[in-house]
C-alpha cells in the first residue's frame, strides 16, 4: 500500500472537517477524491503531506507514519496545493531550480520525468510565474512537484478553474505519470473527471460516502433512472415534484433525471399525467445512472 | 408570436492595439431564454461580457442590451440588468438582511419595496433563521442562492451570471438551476458565462467563442448532433482543438 488512512478525524473548533476517514491507495494507483468545496479534501491532503496534524487516527504514506516519520515523507512525495503557491516574482526557470535545489537535486537529473510537460512552458522560461496564464501556471506547478522524482504525487484540485482543453491535456499527463510508476492521489469537484481514475472516493461533509471503481460505483444507485424532456423545463420539474410516486427529480443538463418509488413503474402513465398537466413533446427514456446521480443519492 | 429580443449584437468588436480580443461577433438573445456563453480561457468571453454590461466601450459594431445602446446608454444598461459572479457577490461582513437592503438601495428601490422584497426573498430561500447572520458564516450553496436572488432584486430584464456554480455540491447546484429555470419561466433572460461544459447542457442555446469569434451557436442538442459528440465537453474540444 502506498497510502493508508485509519480513522482519521480532524476538527476546526466546532466544525468537523473529517470524520473517521479510512481508505487505502495501492502503489501505482490513480486515486480520485471527488467532492464539493468544504468536503474536507484539502484537510486530508494537508494531513497526508505532514503539514497538519490529525486529531485522531493514523496515516502512512510510502510506509512512513505521517507524525513520527514526517521528514521522510516530505522527501518522497510531491504536493501541488489547490492555490497557486509558486513564487510569482521568480521566473519559470528560477522556480523550478529553486524546488530542485531544496530537494538536493538538479533539473538535469530528473529532466526525463518532467520533459514532456516542461517543453510546453520552456519557451516562457524567463517569464515571471505571476505573468503566466492559468494553464501554464498549472503545468509549472506540476513540474515543481515532480522535480525530485516523488513516489507519490498529491494534487489538490489541479483542474479547478481551468478550461476543458487544458483539463483534458492535464489528465493525459497524469495518465503518463502513472505509467512511470508514480502513485497519484488527486481531488476534483468535477464528476466527469472521476471516470478517469482507477478508483474513487466520494466525499462530502468530512465523510466518505463510497469507494469503488468509477464503473462499479454507479451500481450503488438503487433504482432505474429515466431521462425526461418536455416543451417547458420549469413546468416539467414542478409537475414531477408534485407527482405522488416520485422518488427523486433532478434537472440534469438538457434532461430531467427521474426515479419512481414503485418497482412496477409504467412510463406511459407518467407521460399521460404530464400531458394532463399541460406539457407537450414529453419524452421518457431509460438511462444509466451517472457518478453524479450516485453521489446525490448517497449524499441525501 | 414574435419573440422579443433583449440582447442584439452585430459585429461587436474590441481591440487592444492590434489584437482583436472580440472580433465582430453577432447574435441575439430572447426574452426568457437561458443563454450559455462559452469559451476557453482567453477566448474573449469576459471582454465581450464587459461590453454587454456597460463597463467597457466597444471599438466598433453595435449592441443593444435591455433596450439600451452600449455606446450611448451604458448607465441605463447597468440599472436594468442584474449581475452575479463567483468572485464578487455579497458582503461577508453584512448580515443577510443588510446585504439585501444594501443592494436594494443601490438599485434605487424604495424603503417599503426593500422591506417587501427582503421578506419575500428570505422566506422563499428558507433563510428565516439566518436573516440576522453574517453572510460570511453561511454555507457556499446558500450564499450562491442568496446572491442570485439579490441580483434579481430590481426585477431586471436580464441577469448575467459569471461562472455561477463552481465548487458547490451536486444537489445544491441543481437547486440553483431550478431557481434559474424559474426566473426564465417568469420572463427574465439569463445570460451565463461558464467553462464548465456540463453547465452548458442546461442552457436553451449556447454560443462558443474561439479566438475572439463565435464559432458555434445553437441548442446543446443540435450542437451535439452537428459535431457528432456525446456531450458538450466533446463539442467544445472539437471546436477548440480544431
Amino acid at each position: 500500500m502506498s497510502i493508508t488512512l485509519a480513522n482519521i478525524s480532524k476538527s476546526y473548533k466546532s466544525l468537523k472537517a473529517l470524520e473517521a476517514i479510512s481508505f487505502e491507495v495501492k502503489a501505482g494507483e490513480l486515486f480520485g477524491l471527488i467532492g464539493p468545496d468544504g468536503a474536507g479534501k484539502t484537510t486530508l491532503f494537508r494531513i497526508l503531506t505532514t503539514l497538519l496534524l490529525a486529531d485522531e487516527g493514523t496515516a502512512r504514506v510510502t510506509g512512513f507514519d505521517v507524525v513520527s516519520d514526517y521528514k521522510k515523507i516530505r522527501n518522497s512525495v510531491g504536493y501541488m496545493p489547490g492555490r497557486f503557491s509558486l513564487y510569482q516574482d521568480l521566473t519559470v526557470e528560477e522556480n523550478l531550480t529553486f524546488f530542485a535545489t531544496i530537494f538536493g537535486t538538479t533539473i538535469a537529473e530528473n529532466y526525463d520525468l518532467i520533459k514532456e510537460i516542461y517543453v510546453q512552458i520552456e519557451p516562457f522560461k524567463d517569464r515571471r510565474a505571476g505573468k503566466l496564464s492559468g494553464g501554464m501556471k498549472q503545468k509549472l506547478a506540476l513540474c515543481c512537484a515532480l522535480i525530485h522524482k516523488p513516489e507519490v504525487l498529491f494534487l489538490d484540485e489541479p483542474t479547478t478553474g481551468v478550461d476543458p482543453v487544458s483539463r483534458k491535456e492535464f489528465w493525459e499527463m497524469l495518465k503518463r505519470l502513472q505509467q512511470k510508476g508514480i502513485t497519484i492521489l488527486v481531488s476534483t469537484p468535477y464528476m466527469d473527471e472521476a471516470a478517469l481514475c482507477d478508483r474513487i472516493a466520494l466525499i462530502q461533509g468530512g465523510k466518505i460516502l463510497q469507494i469503488d471503481t468509477p464503473q462499479a460505483i454507479v451500481r450503488h444507485y438503487p433504482k432505474p433512472i429515466y431521462n425526461l424532456r418536455a416543451n417547458k423545463t420549469y413546468q416539467l420539474i414542478k409537475a414531477l415534484k408534485a407527482y405522488k410516486n416520485n422518488y427523486s427529480v433532478y434537472p440534469f443538463g438538457e434532461f430531467v433525471h427521474y426515479t419512481d418509488q414503485r418497482t412496477d413503474f409504467d412510463p406511459s402513465e407518467l407521460k399521460a399525467y404530464l400531458e394532463s398537466e399541460g406539457l407537450s413533446d414529453v419524452v421518457i427514456e431509460k438511462t444509466e445512472a451517472t457518478i453524479e446521480d450516485t453521489f446525490m443519492e448517497l449524499a441525501k | 408570436m414574435k419573440r422579443e429580443k433583449v440582447i442584439q449584437v452585430a459585429d461587436l468588436t474590441k481591440r487592444f492595439g492590434d489584437f482583436a480580443a472580440v472580433d465582430a461577433i453577432s447574435f441575439d438573445v430572447y426574452r426568457g431564454e437561458i443563454f450559455g456563453f462559452l469559451g476557453a480561457n482567453g477566448a474573449g468571453k469576459t471582454t465581450a461580457m464587459k461590453m454587454l454590461i456597460g463597463i467597457s466601450n466597444p471599438t466598433s459594431g453595435q449592441a443593444q442590451v435591455a433596450g439600451f445602446d452600449v455606446f450611448t446608454h451604458a448607465e441605463d444598461i447597468k440599472k436594468n440588468i442584474g449581475y452575479m459572479s463567483q468572485k464578487f457577490a455579497l458582503y461577508d461582513d453584512l448580515t443577510v438582511r443588510e446585504n439585501i437592503r444594501f443592494f436594494g438601495g443601490i438599485y434605487g428601490l424604495s424603503r417599503g419595496r426593500i422591506k417587501e422584497k427582503s421578506d419575500a426573498l428570505i422566506e422563499e430561500l428558507g433563510l428565516q433563521g439566518a436573516a440576522h447572520k453574517l453572510v460570511g458564516a453561511l454555507p457556499l450553496g446558500w450564499k450562491q442562492k442568496l446572491s442570485f436572488s439579490v441580483a434579481l432584486i430590481h426585477d431586471p430584464k436580464i441577469v448575467f451570471l459569471d461562472e455561477p456554480t463552481g465548487g458547490v455540491d451536486p444537489i445544491t447546484r441543481r437547486q440553483f438551476w431550478e431557481m434559474i429555470y424559474k426566473a426564465a419561466h417568469q420572463g427574465t433572460t439569463v445570460f451565463v458565462t461558464t467553462h464548465y461544459m456540463d453547465e452548458a447542457e442546461y442552457c436553451d442555446r449556447v454560443s462558443i467563442m474561439v479566438n475572439g469569434k463565435i464559432e458555434a451557436l445553437d441548442s446543446p442538442k443540435l450542437l451535439k448532433e452537428q459535431f457528432q459528440a456525446a456531450n458538450m465537453n466533446d463539442v467544445f474540444l472539437k471546436l477548440a482543438r480544431g
